[in-house]
């Protein structure tokens, strides 16, 4: 079953373009990784895809259902808000800088949004959060408060609040980024087990061997626009586009 | 004048100064939070207004606003007002003042927030009310703790304006017995009052501070 289409999405900031006509598909179960140099829009994607940006054209599309179509005229449309409530509970997004709430404990920050949206019962949601919490090996740290964390203990933090809401696909923006190098290991590890869980997920990142080692497909964005995309061999290990290519030469192998 | 009929004036007038402190927090923290959010709104004339409330509140003497509401209504529109009415002309100004200097805190508080605090709610779908009451507003406080202390404390001594349209509150008394008496014994009373009150607001301030203290 196709999780997320996106058809021929435009976004602008002002005068500037960002997205060109964009499309893809995640199939259920797959993972996408999307790379790119800087300023090529992938943050845009994501962000238009999880509904954080509007988009200007094109359409949005989760487990079949319309979260924005194009009129006539060529403008996005928006479905009714109830709609987007409902389609929103399909997707989770974990985010470069973790946003985690600070003011909330590790298992309160896994388990509010459960409690005070879903309206689950308390004992329910905290069984989740537990479990959740022993997956990403946090066990110990249920009762501290994100500044008492390391960055990559914080991130996992935000990969079990993002799966606690059971989403169908799940989108990371640079889940590594702000991570010291040797952080970078722990959070690649707890995508991979996602991974072998057949989590749907769409990942951006600059780790090109997790990439390659992790994705059933790779998109490489460039300008806008989808430059490159394909099977991970085949885009990384054997590039044809030009662009391709001297983006990949940047890291090695 | 006998001492316990002084000690009692001063008893009355400290009573009235809490009253007014009290009063006039009670009424402009939460009266700020809703001038903040007109400040803040997208309605470009109510954000002008309450621009201009604002200037008008922080860019003139608090005394000389509260001579305007307890004499504004007779000199202005010829209407008589009930003889408690100073009390209350004491408090509406000093809430309108306080709500205005209440305000401008909340909204560098609120608009310090980062963004990704906004759209972590959002994507985990929480309403607007609920990311504002649930993950907002708590930050914001710890955040904007200091600045209110500042004011709160500011606040204590301002309340001795209120004598400027004769209101008997702790400073009004302590001058109208030491003119009477020809003695100083009131105003000593007095500083030993404000600088009691103080302490003892700063301490409570700094009790919620610490109480805020469990995040970063
Ligand atoms: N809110 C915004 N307003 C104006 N311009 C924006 C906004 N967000 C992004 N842009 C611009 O859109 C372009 C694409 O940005 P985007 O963040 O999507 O790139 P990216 O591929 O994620 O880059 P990076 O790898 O550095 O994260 C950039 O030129 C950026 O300056
Ligand atoms: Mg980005």
């Amino acid at each position: 079953m196709k999780y997320l289409e996106i058809k021929n999405l435009r976004k602008s900031f002002g005068g500037l373009t960002v997205i060109k006509d964009i499309s893809l598909t995640v199939e259920e179960g797959e993972v996408v990784a999307i790379i790119g140099p800087s300023g090529s829009g992938k943050s845009t994607l994501l962000r238009c895809a999880t509904m954080l940006e509007t988009m200007d054209s094109g359409e949005l599309i989760y487990l079949g259902e319309h979260a924005v179509k194009t009129n006539a005229e060529g403008k996005a449309v928006y479905a009714p808000p109830k709609q987007l409530k409902k389609i929103q509970r399909y997707y989770s997004l974990v985010f470069q800088d973790f946003n985690l709430f600070p003011h909330f404990t590790v298992l309160k920050n896994v388990t509010d949004a459960l409690i005070t949206i879903q309206k689950m019962s308390k004992a329910e949601a905290l069984a989740i959060g537990r479990e959740l919490l022993q997956k990403m090996s946090l066990s110990d740290k249920e009762d501290a408060y994100p500044y008492q964390l390391s960055g990559g203990q914080q991130q996992r933090v935000s990969i079990a609040r993002a799966l606690a809401l059971s989403p169908k696909v799940l989108f990371f923006d640079e889940p590594t980024s702000a991570l010291d190098p040797e952080l970078t290991g722990e959070i690649l590890k707890v995508i991979r087990d996602l991974a072998a869980e057949q989590m749907t997920m769409v990942i951006v990142t600059h780790e090109m061997s997790f990439a390659r080692d992790v994705a059933d497909y790779i998109i490489f964005m460039d300008g806008g626009v989808i430059v490159e995309e394909g099977l991970p061999e085949q885009v990384i290990n054997n590039p044809q586009n030009e662009r391709t290519r001297a983006f990949l030469s940047r890291f090695e192998r | 004048m006998d001492w316990s009929v002084m000690l009692l004036k001063l008893a009355e007038g400290m009573l009235k100064s809490v009253e007014i402190f009290t009063l006039t927090l009670l009424l402009s923290l939460p009266l700020g939070l809703f001038v903040a959010f007109g400040r803040m709104s997208k309605n470009i004339l109510i954000r002008n207004i309450i621009k201009f409330y604002i200037s008008i509140m922080r860019g003139t003497p608090l005394m000389l606003q509260l001579m305007v509401v307890y004499f504004g209504p007779y000199y202005i529109f010829g209407l008589t007002l009930p003889r408690g009415y100073r009390f209350w002309a004491v408090i509406i100004g000093f809430v309108l003042n306080y709500a205005a200097y209440f305000a401008e805190i909340y909204r560098a508080g609120i608009e310090s927030m980062p963004l990704g605090q906004y759209e972590a709610a959002k994507v985990l779908g929480y309403n607007q009310s609920q990311t504002f009451m649930r993950i907002i507003l708590p930050q914001v406080i710890k955040r904007i703790l200091p600045p209110v202390t500042n004011e709160v404390i500011t606040l204590i001594k301002d309340t001795s304006l209120a004598f400027a349209i004769g209101e008997f509150e702790m400073f009004t008394t302590a001058r109208a017995i030491a003119s009477a008496e020809s003695t100083v014994t009131p105003y000593i009373a007095a500083g030993i009052f404000y600088y009691v009150f103080n302490y003892i607001v700063a301490g409570a301030m700094e009790w919620c501070e610490k109480k805020m203290s469990y995040f970063r």
